[in-house]
């Protein structure tokens, strides 16, 4: 990868945390732990990987994201408004009354959004029927799916992975968003799940694990789905709860947290620094 | 002894602490008592307890329909469970689990669903169930409960235990009015007269309980004098009250939190139709789904403050004869 193209990742990536840090402090609270974990690949897909168009975001030959966590609404809606799907300012209006941007995803209230989530493991089933019918369509699309690691607990994810596999959906694309936590708590001591990509290789996928914070290695692995083989595609991301802000990712139940005025400050400030040095 | 004891005031507890308070001590009192919750611990405040007593506490992790598989396959073994999770995932995501591993199968369990209708607030419309007793009143002797404040929380939860068939508590996290003193006791299937009046009877559950008293005083002021009465238990109704009120009043109001269709309106209604069927009217969600905000917003948007009871009483009261 190109080093330009990649510091322009990192610091969508950057951009992208600030902007969900903007829309939860302006509503006081949110879901922040797993909002900032999708942040750098987030900004792999909506910095170049996906085949979109802001200006038509309901392209039939687009390809397609579902945020199957669709608490991490806040981080898309990020992602969005830095590539003009809305304003930027519309960012702070997060939750109020009449929104567009309510904390869980919702296909008809956003634009850009292309599926709503909320109910965790619901939107797994989802992406299956959208990637289905674009190749019913004769459509060259991807369906990008992100899943939370405490989601993939709820059976109908794997009935979903069984159904891609079987019908041999090689335009969906899971993200395990493998963050180690869940809502209360370590993962392994909620609910262990074991080895993800043992698990997806049985079902059937083609696998790659990478570091998850790290932009070059998620572009990578993603270059490697845009060619179906005849098998769904499972990307396991090792991220952090909380990750880019190390406030954030030290407290263990860091799920929904208030963000106070000082909090933003210096969260904001940090960040600021951090993009400097990229855009420098 | 149970004494009404409302000013319109807020109850100091939070029911989420009420609950993570009561289920412990109901599991201290009963070793059978077996409590499961779906990844949401510690929104009610039994985290810390449950990884004491690994043994009696069980994190199913985010898997509703399987945990409630699981409670059931333990109330096989004599074991009284006490399940929570969030109330939509506690009713219509598990909900043939419940019918038939629960209900059908004669597994008794106790289901709790927190933050019912607009009590899901931030969470918005995929968290906000306005059905979920409309479900559950169809699970053939099932009990369904829309709690009134954490006096009433505590009581139905202590009956529930040993109450046959699928319990259903809907309850909301936060703080309620308080409507009960500290000991009460309130037999499930009882309804609780809270103020006398001749004119119009009006009907609550939950959250709207407040909001009918507050009514109330506002028609006093006009010189209407509206009955309220406490219908927490909305399975199995008392029905004997509801037709007497009815009877004494001659119009109905019912306020619930929750949609128009399949809830305390219809099971009112269902007794009004069959024994005196005067003028009734509701203050209850139109046939619409949930969306996000802060609490007083969406009680505005969707209809349900004192303000709304009071229109529909003098609607109602106007097509007495
Ligand atoms: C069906 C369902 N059950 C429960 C919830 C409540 N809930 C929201 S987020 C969450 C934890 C999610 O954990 P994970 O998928 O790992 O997300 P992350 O840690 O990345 O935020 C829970 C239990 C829900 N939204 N949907």
């Amino acid at each position: 990868m190109e080093e330009t193209k990649k510091r322009e990742l990192m610091a969508f990536a950057v951009k992208i945390r600030m902007a969900a840090l903007e829309a939860i402090h302006a509503r006081g609270s949110g879901h922040v732990g797993g909002a900032l974990s999708i942040a750098d690949l987030l900004a792999a897909l909506y910095g170049g990987e996906m085949n979109i168009d802001p200006r038509d975001p309901k392209k039939p030959d687009r390809d397609k994201l579902v945020c199957s966590k669709g608490h991490a609404g806040p981080a898309v809606y990020g992602a969005l408004a830095l590539r003009g799907y809305f304003p930027y300012d519309e960012l702070r209006t997060l939750n109020r009354p009449g929104t567009r941007l309510p904390s869980h995803c919702d296909r008809n209230k956003t634009p850009g959004v292309d599926m709503t989530t909320g109910s965790l493991g619901q939107g797994t089933s989802l992406a299956c029927g959208m990637a289905l019918g674009d190749k019913l369509r004769g459509l060259d699309a991807r369906t990008f799916l992100i899943v939370g690691d405490g989601e993939s607990d709820e059976g109908q994810c794997w009935e979903a992975f069984a159904f891609a596999a079987a019908k041999k959906l090689d335009n969906l694309v899971v993200l395990l968003d493998w963050n180690k936590r869940q809502l209360d708590g370590w993962t392994d001591d909620v609910y262990p799940m074991g080895d993800y990509e043992a698990k997806f290789r049985a079902f059937g996928f083609d696998t790659a694990k990478v570091d998850g914070g790290d932009v070059e290695a998620i572009w990578e692995a993603l270059e490697r789905t845009r060619k179906g083989e005849g098998r769904p595609f499972a990307i396991i991301l090792d991220t952090e709860k909380g990750h880019g802000v190390p406030e954030v990712a030290e407290k263990v139940m860091n799920h929904s947290l208030p963000v106070s005025d000082g909090e933003f400050e210096r969260w904001t400030v940090r960040l600021q620094a951090e993009l400097a040095a990229l855009e420098g | 002894m149970t004494e009404i004891v409302y000013t319109g005031e807020l109850d100091p507890r939070l029911c989420k602490s009420v609950l993570g308070e009561t289920i412990p001590a109901l599991a201290a009192e009963d070793p059978d008592v077996i409590y499961l919750d779906a990844d949401l611990m510690s929104c009610i405040g039994t985290g810390k307890w449950a990884k004491e007593h690994p043994e009696r506490a069980v994190n199913c992790g985010i898997a509703e329909a399987n945990m409630i598989g699981v409670a059931c396959g333990l109330a096989s073994a004599g074991f009284k469970p006490i399940v929570h999770t969030f109330g939509p995932f506690a009713s219509r995501r598990c909900f043939d689990q419940v019918f038939l591993s629960g209900g059908y199968a004669k597994n008794d369990i106790t289901v709790i669903g927190t933050d019912p209708g607009v009590t899901a607030t931030m969470n918005g419309g995929t968290h906000m169930p306005f059905e979920d007793v409309a479900l559950y009143r169809t699970v053939p002797g099932a009990t369904v409960i829309d709690v009134t404040d954490p006096a009433c929380l505590i009581s139905v939860l202590r009956q529930c235990v040993d109450r046959p068939g699928v319990k259903y508590i809907r309850v909301g996290r936060k703080q309620y009015a308080r409507v009960y003193s500290d000991s009460a006791d309130l037999p499930i299937g009882k309804a609780v007269t809270l103020r006398e009046g001749k004119d119009v009877a009006i009907f609550a559950a939950g959250i709207m309980v407040h909001e009918a008293l507050q009514a109330a005083k506002t028609l006093e002021a006009q010189g209407i004098q509206a009955a309220v009465v406490d219908l927490f238990t909305i399975k199995p109704l008392d029905a004997e009250a509801v037709a007497r009120r009815a009877k004494e009043t001659g119009a109905v109001v019912v306020a619930e939190n929750h949609s128009r269709h399949g809830g305390l309106y219809s099971a009112v209604l269902e007794v009004l139709a069959e024994n005196c069927p005067v003028p009734a009217a509701c203050v209850a969600v139109e046939d619409e789904f949930g969306e996000v905000g802060p609490q007083d917003y969406l009680q505005e948007r969707f209809g349900l403050t004192a303000g709304h009871i009071v229109s529909q009483a003098k609607a109602v009261l106007a097509r007495k004869d």
